[in-house]
């Protein structure tokens, strides 16, 4: 019960994480290397703004999402445009990006080290117990969770019944058809990527409610979204967030029945089994 | 049938061009070789290090290069090795324990070549990068499982000048093998592959295969190495053997040379490794921001490592040289 719990209340943050990814790998097609990095800058964002202003982390997300938006947007423009009007093939493109976002997440990581040094990183808010059936759990997490699933379903919402949203996702399934129907395919590229940037820094500024942070951390948190949106399913919002929950139950039973230290071997074994039996992931469908 | 037999096997004449590169490279080996009769303190360290990248980057070249695929296991494999040497010295003889983790190195490259490299590249680059982590974790939960102290102690006599010579002529060997592919049809199977897959499939290339016997061979160089340094710790630790810094060095030092010529790496190691040397000394927090900025160097400035660069400027001074208005 307590893993069902405490794994749900994780995958909830998840979730949102594997979602910023997907939009920028299912939209824009950028396979973004950088993305755990950019969740940690959300997670030192809230951090910086709680002990300086003593601002509730969840406020925070009020300046976080619209910087790390703005960020993601310049971002894009600058490095990932040219990269895109260059490649040849998507072949291409996928190396070209892969190593430009390990460049960026690199230096946002030395960036991060320069300003807070190489410490861990935590803070207190909301450390009080709450109850469900009878056991006590943190409130910041279920206040976490709370506001995680809202950003989700708000986010899932927008995308199937606005018409910004049916344009990324019109992208999303064909971009060289959505331009012959007048959709400014650029334009989606960047709005899909910034967006997604916006979605994981939230993600991070919940995340740093509960857990413990330091600057190099990122790429943990990229290799846990990779596997999500893999084993959702590249372009099933559904499917990561299915994915996002199912990794934090493992995750949770893993921890707490055999050791801490093997929570990346989880999503490990996750990951083998859907590359060995359905590689195009649980709700994606096969292409050839 | 027996007339293509015969032909794989027939060895081409080497053309003029070759034998030169022949003479120099072991001319070169030759001056490398002498580095430790000169100096025995931080030059021969030094050295020790920019040979150990030289044959990780390399032999990372011998896969990645003709395939675009990017590994980021090299850490992986170095560690296996490591730990082979380190746990196996008080049962078993070196030589043997080395030739033993070639065979691990291998065997590790096959499982990983057969969950991911039937797929796209993009599985294969993120199953990559979490591998060296995953196998610490193992590593870390099994000794501290089984009672044991997280790290291992290595204790035999083998010095520093020992370990580099025996990284030179593991160079060599990496040199000769790349070579050989280079001329081989498995080296021209590999090339139509790296310029389109689909081609490759329908000209009758078993493209799995083909991809996965060249990534076992380069893990397979990759934990030799591994298992050659051992020696050069006398305390090693899950953390030090398994760090994943050491895979994006060997990709950067690689790509900062020139993937696409056999002897492109090295000339991105020798700079590569004396200025990272002089960071990880003078700025030991900046060393992130270095490696990301190398990263976007490569991508943007220098797409094809100093050997391209040197190959454009040799092609536009021939085009200069040959139709200059006299």
């Amino acid at each position: 019960m307590d893993i069902l719990i405490i794994g749900g209340l994780l995958g909830g943050a998840y979730a949102l994480m594997a979602m910023g990814l997907q939009l920028q790998y299912g939209v824009a097609r950028i396979m973004n290397l950088a993305n755990g990095e950019m969740l940690v800058a959300g997670s030192f964002a809230a951090f910086w703004i709680f002990t300086g202003w003593q601002l509730s982390p969840i406020l925070s997300i009020v300046f976080v999402a619209p910087l790390a938006f703005a960020a993601n947007w310049l971002i894009y423009k600058i490095f990932m445009r040219p990269l895109v009007k260059r490649a040849k093939s998507e072949g291409q493109l996928e190396v070209d990006s892969i190593l430009s976002t390990f460049g960026q997440a690199f230096i946002l990581v030395g960036v991060m080290l320069a300003l807070f040094g190489g410490e861990y990183f935590s803070y207190s808010y909301l450390e009080v117990p709450f109850e469900i059936f009878g056991r006590a759990y943190e409130l910041n997490r279920i206040v976490a969770f709370l506001f995680a699933v809202g950003l989700c379903g708000g986010l899932y919402v927008w995308l199937n019944k606005t018409r910004a949203g049916l344009t990324l996702r019109a992208v999303s399934v064909n971009a060289e058809a959505a331009g012959l129907v007048g959709v400014d395919v650029p334009n989606a590229s960047a709005m899909a990527f910034a967006l997604g940037g916006a979605v994981t820094a939230s993600g991070g500024a919940l995340l740093s409610m509960f857990l413990t942070f330091d600057a190099s951390v990122g790429v943990i948190f990229t290799m846990k979204a990779l596997v999500i949106v893999i084993m959702g399913g590249v372009r099933d919002v559904r499917g990561a967030i299915l994915c996002a929950f199912v990794l934090g139950f493992a995750e949770t039973a893993v921890a707490s029945l055999y050791d801490p230290g093997l929570t990346l071997a989880a999503a490990y074994l996750l990951f083998i089994l859907v590359l060995l039996f359905r590689p195009e992931g649980l709700f994606g469908r096969r292409s050839t | 049938m027996s007339s293509n037999r015969r032909r794989r096997f027939r060895i081409k004449r080497m053309t003029r061009r070759e034998m030169i590169g022949l003479l120099i490279a072991i001319f070169a080996f030759g001056i490398a070789a002498l580095l430790p009769m000169v100096n025995t303190g931080y030059a021969l360290s030094l050295g020790v290090t920019i040979a150990m990248y030289t044959v990780l980057a390399t032999s990372w070249t011998l896969f990645s290069g003709p395939t675009h695929y990017i590994s980021l296991a090299t850490a992986a494999f170095f560690g296996i090795g490591m730990y082979i040497v380190g746990g196996g010295l008080e049962l078993l003889p070196f030589p043997t324990l080395v030739v033993l983790a070639g065979v691990a190195g291998a065997l590790l490259a096959g499982f990983i070549g057969l969950a991911t490299l039937r797929l796209s590249g993009v599985y294969f680059v993120i199953f990559t990068l979490g591998l060296a982590e995953l196998i610490r974790q193992l590593m870390t939960w099994g000794q501290t499982t089984l009672g044991t102290s997280s790290g291992l102690y290595v204790l035999n006599n083998v010095d520093e000048s020992i370990i580099y010579w025996e990284l030179l002529i593991l160079a060599g060997f990496v040199y000769l093998i790349g070579w050989w592919i280079n001329r081989s049809r498995l080296g021209f199977a590999l090339r139509i592959i790296g310029n389109d897959e689909e081609v490759a499939k329908h000209s009758g290339i078993n493209t799995p295969l083909v991809k996965i016997f060249l990534f076992m061979i380069s893990g397979s160089i990759a934990s030799v190495t591994g298992a050659l340094l051992a020696p050069r710790w006398t305390y090693i630790e899950p953390i030090l053997a398994f760090s994943p810094m050491l895979s994006f060095l060997v990709v950067i030092m690689a790509l900062i040379g020139g993937a696409h010529r056999l002897w492109g790496p090295i000339l991105g190691v020798i700079p590569f490794a004396l200025v990272w040397d002089l960071i990880t000394a003078e700025f030991p927090n900046q060393t992130a921001l270095m490696l990301g900025i190398a990263f976007l160097l490569v991508v943007y400035a220098i797409p094809h490592g100093f050997v391209g660069l040197g190959e454009k400027y040799w092609a536009k001074f021939k085009h200069w040289r040959d139709f200059r208005v006299s």
